[in-house]
């Protein structure tokens, strides 16, 4: 009995370690191009090396299980009446709960952080439609069909939708918001990382759906500037 | 067995489907004219349909005899004096008519569900397919859609009805009664889901649906008639899964044989009792939202659509009200039946009987307070987020007291390692997979990353194939010999697990890693410069393993219950009721009621018996 024991906690002890460590140290993840994306992978890293601990025990000794405790060949008989271990039940029901609800509250202040109102946002009005997406700056008077955004400028994005459901995602900035009919809904990204990206649309909106997407450009405060004043002249002209 | 002097009118269901189809016809003659009387234009395929569907079941019902009793009671104004469960017919023809003995019953519902689950797998291979490749495979993106959204229900109905198949046949065995407490509500809820079935199967030639299996306005307002196919259909498993939880619940509570406290019961009475409840209380939120969506299609009641006053996040609380319990339905019996096999296997105790047997209440009553967690980037109140999340991670812990037992209860056994084994111990390993990858589901800024991915994806395959599927197979093969007095073919069996434990992994472990790099749920397409492609040949080739498994067990099923191994009253040795009498269970179940005198899992004490069965019966081993 004891040595058994001992198997399963060294079995779970390097399998932990190992899978915990790669899920710490490796990047399982799309690039990470807004300051919302590093809260969240870093929160990720963490559920998945918890995780790892339970699925190595659990897994660590269900193998176990069937590979040691075969019954011989031609034993007809019982094993051990072991009904039950209170000490140990609740155990497992108290550590778990005690691990949950920690997790819980730092997904509480994950999100309290992801969802952060920042003093200077800039506003862009998201307006999702069967099946493409329209921008809307509304400071500077101007409608887009690409998105533009200044590196390290947070974004309130204001999401509506003109039909059915869409849901307004760039993988690289992880959060996501539904864009709803007949009301608005609020995200907050700052963007961190210049690049091309596209914005998705995630909820099933009909026959284009895996086609709704736009392109996404971080581009230096310089450059946003310079598109934004050529715009300006394009529409006046 | 085959009678040739029997005549067909006396079965069900000869009867029954004439009369319905021209009930059908009838019902829509009748829409077309009174839409002319007022003046409409005749033909209007939505309301003229509806019309007819309802005609159509209401004398689908009539002609199988589902109202013959109550009629008569009605008329006589006394109780109908006739022997309840007398039948003339012969054996094979019990199973298409109106029965009413509950392992008729069972084996209807279960015989149903696996038709729909190979339906269901092939549509899964045929999307799998198309995803093989960027751009059309082999289909376009209009049908993609329809296949994914039928696939999606079909498989929900599909477990609904398997988790009543076997309650129906397991249920009044284990607790010792002689049959279901209302036998002729219990054939009437099952035969409401042929109706339901050919619905979904006629939706997609009726135009399909787009929406998922989620039905979220306003697309579903939009979308073409097989909508409304689709609809009708789950209002009928619906409808049958209420009046199934009536059932079971009054079972689980008056039902039991003399001695069975409820602590006595096996661990699938608990799971029943939880599955039942949750069926009875929740079902009547998807019917009520399913309905809103028709009325507001037929004759454009304002309930949902924004721009004629609705509100679309209404439809989402109302929905997930039932859907999210549903999925503990889906899985909560499929516990129970690891529960009962386990201990059997290892030759041990169930390891903590009471919290293994009152986690699954926890579960049920947990689960009924984390719906809106499937709505945490749909526009719901933000501060709303804080406790659905708090609800959702405490159903882990259940859960997790229940995976503990199982372990434990093997630990130390003497653990024989026969197919029934083999599926409920990968069972585990499979539930446990979809567990663990759904606690950062519950973690709000984590959901908001991954939900609708192709992680949501891989995680619910994991619950549904770990907590029903799998262990579907388990009781398939354990249960067998108790149905048909004959043993599933072990070695075709084993070659089965492998097949289908390969299969699965193959396919479905690479979702998680697809969902975390970006690949969108749902899709139809995806770039070609995306990173997806490899994984996804790879998991196709798994879902073909997968698809091909299905239709070994089915190959396995009909060749055994025809030429399969004799097996005795008690094959495995357990000590639950059903075991202790004949195989296959003899029509009346008990010849006088059983006295329970002990715990069904006393293994390892000597001299141990749950039960004093009367004389005759069986006896222990054989
Ligand atoms: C060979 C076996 C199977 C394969 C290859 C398969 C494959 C798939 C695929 C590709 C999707 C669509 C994913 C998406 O784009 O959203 C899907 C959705 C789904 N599957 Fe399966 N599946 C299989 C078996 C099952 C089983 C046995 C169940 C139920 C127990 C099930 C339940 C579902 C559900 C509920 C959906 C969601 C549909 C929706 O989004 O509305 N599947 N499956
Ligand atoms: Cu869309």
């Amino acid at each position: 009995m004891k040595k058994h024991l001992m198997a399963l906690a060294a079995i779970t002890a390097v399998g932990t370690a190992v899978l915990a460590y790669l899920f710490l140290t490796k990047q399982i993840t799309p690039a990470r191009a807004s300051s919302q994306a590093h809260d969240v992978d870093r929160l990720f890293s963490v559920l998945f090396a918890i995780a790892s601990f339970f699925l190595v025990l659990c897994l660590g000794g269900l193998v176990y299980s069937l590979i040691f405790f075969r019954r011989r060949k031609g034993d007809e008989s019982d094993g051990p009446a072991m009904f039950g271990h209170a000490p140990l039940e609740v155990t497992w029901t108290l550590v778990p709960l005690a691990i949950v609800i920690v997790l819980a509250i730092i997904g509480a202040f994950v999100l309290q952080s992801v969802t952060a109102a920042p003093k200077e946002e800039l506003d862009v009005r998201v307006s999702a439609f069967q099946f493409g997406w329209q921008f809307n700056y509304p400071n500077e008077g101007l409608q887009t069909n690409e998105l533009r955004l200044p590196i390290g400028q947070p974004v309130r994005f204001t999401l509506t939708s003109r039909d059915v459901i869409h849901d307004f995602w760039v993988p690289e900035f992880r959060i996501k918001e539904d864009a709803v009919p007949g009301m608005e809904t609020t995200l907050r990204i700052t963007p961190d990382r210049l690049g091309d990206y596209w914005a998705l649309c995630n909820e099933l909106c009909g026959i284009g759906h895996a086609y709704m997407r736009a392109p996404v450009k971080v581009v230096t405060q310089e450059q946003y500037r310079s598109w934004i004043e050529g715009l300006k002249k394009e529409k006046g002209s | 067995m085959r009678n040739p002097g029997i005549n067909v009118l006396s079965i069900g269901l000869v009867r029954a489907v004439p009369a319905g189809l021209a009930a059908v016809a009838a019902g829509v003659g009748l829409a077309v004219l009174i839409r002319r009387a007022v003046g409409a234009p005749g033909w209007n395929p939505g309301p003229v349909l509806a019309v007819g569907t309802l005609t159509g079941i209401l004398a689908y019902m009539v002609a199988l005899g589902a109202f013959n009793y109550w009629v008569r009671w009605i008329l006589a104004g006394k109780r109908p004096e006739e022997a309840e469960t007398k039948t003339d017919l012969p054996r094979w023809a019990r199973y298409f008519s109106f029965d009413l003995d509950h392992k008729v019953i069972g084996v209807q519902y279960l015989v149903t569900a696996l038709i729909m689950l190979l339906f269901g797998v092939t549509l899964g291979f045929l999307m799998r397919y198309e995803l093989t490749s960027p751009g059309r495979t082999i289909m376009g993106p209009n049908m993609y859609n329809h296949i994914m959204s039928l696939h999606g229900i079909n498989q929900i109905a599909m477990i609904l009805i398997g988790v009543s198949g076997l309650m129906n046949f397991l249920l009044p065995l284990m607790l010792g009664a002689r049959d279901m407490p209302f036998p002729r509500l219990n054939a009437f809820s099952y035969w409401l889901l042929p109706p339901a079935g050919a619905l979904l199967f006629a939706s997609l030639p009726a135009g399909g649906f787009d929406t998922g299996w989620t039905v979220y306005p306003p697309l579903s307002v939009q979308a073409p008639l097989g909508m409304q196919f689709m609809i009708l259909a789950v209002y009928l498993v619906g409808l049958s899964s209420i009046l199934g939880g009536i059932n079971f619940l009054t079972l689980v509570f008056k039902g039991r044989a003399p001695g069975m406290s409820l602590f006595r019961m096996p661990i699938f009475g608990w799971a029943s009792m939880a599955t039942s409840l949750l069926q009875m209380t929740f079902t009547q939120f998807i019917g009520m939202s399913f309905l809103m969506v028709l009325l507001e299609r037929l004759v454009g009641m304002a309930f949902f659509v924004p721009s004629s006053g609705g509100n679309v996040v209404l439809y989402q609380h109302l929905f997930w009200f039932y859907s999210h319990p549903a999925v503990y339905v889906f899985v909560l019996p499929g516990f129970g039946i690891i529960s009962e096999i386990i201990p059997v296997f290892s030759r041990k105790p169930i390891f903590g009987y009471a919290a293994v047997g009152l986690s699954s209440l926890g579960i049920a009553i947990g689960g009924s307070l984390v719906w809106a967690h499937h709505m945490f980037a749909a526009g719901m109140e933000p501060w709303l987020r804080i406790p659905i999340m708090i609800t959702t991670v405490l159903v882990a812990v259940p859960t997790g007291v229940k995976v503990f037992a199982w372990i434990s209860t093997m630990w130390m056994g003497k653990i024989r390692l026969e197919t029934p084994m083999l599926f409920a111990s990968t069972a585990i390993a499979v539930f446990l997979i979809g567990g663990l990858t759904g606690v950062p589901l519950g973690i709000v800024p984590a959901d908001l990353y991954v939900t609708d991915t192709y992680y949501i994806v891989g995680h619910f395959h994991h619950t549904m194939f770990g907590g029903f599927v799998f262990p579907l197979m388990a009781a398939i093969y354990y249960w067998f010999p108790k149905v048909t007095g004959r043993f599933m073919n072990e070695r075709l069996g084993r070659v089965h697990w492998a097949i289908m434990t390969t299969g699965f992994f193959t396919t479905f472990l690479p979702f998680f890693w697809l969902g975390l790099n970006g690949l969108r749920r749902r899709v139809y397409d995806y770039d070609p410069s995306d990173p997806f492609q490899t994984l996804n040949i790879v998991s196709t080739v798994g879902a073909g393993l997968l698809v091909t498994s299905f239709f070994l067990v089915a190959i396995n099923i009909i060749t055994s219950a025809i030429w399969g191994l004799r097996a005795g009253a008690n094959p495995w040795r357990a000590k639950t009721l059903e075991w202790q009498v004949a195989s296959p269970a003899p029509d009346e179940n008990f010849e006088t009621p059983p006295r329970v005198v002990d715990t069904p899992y006393g293994y390892g004490r000597p001299g141990s018996v749950h039960a004093i069965m009367s004389t005759g019966g069986a006896e222990g081993d054989n």
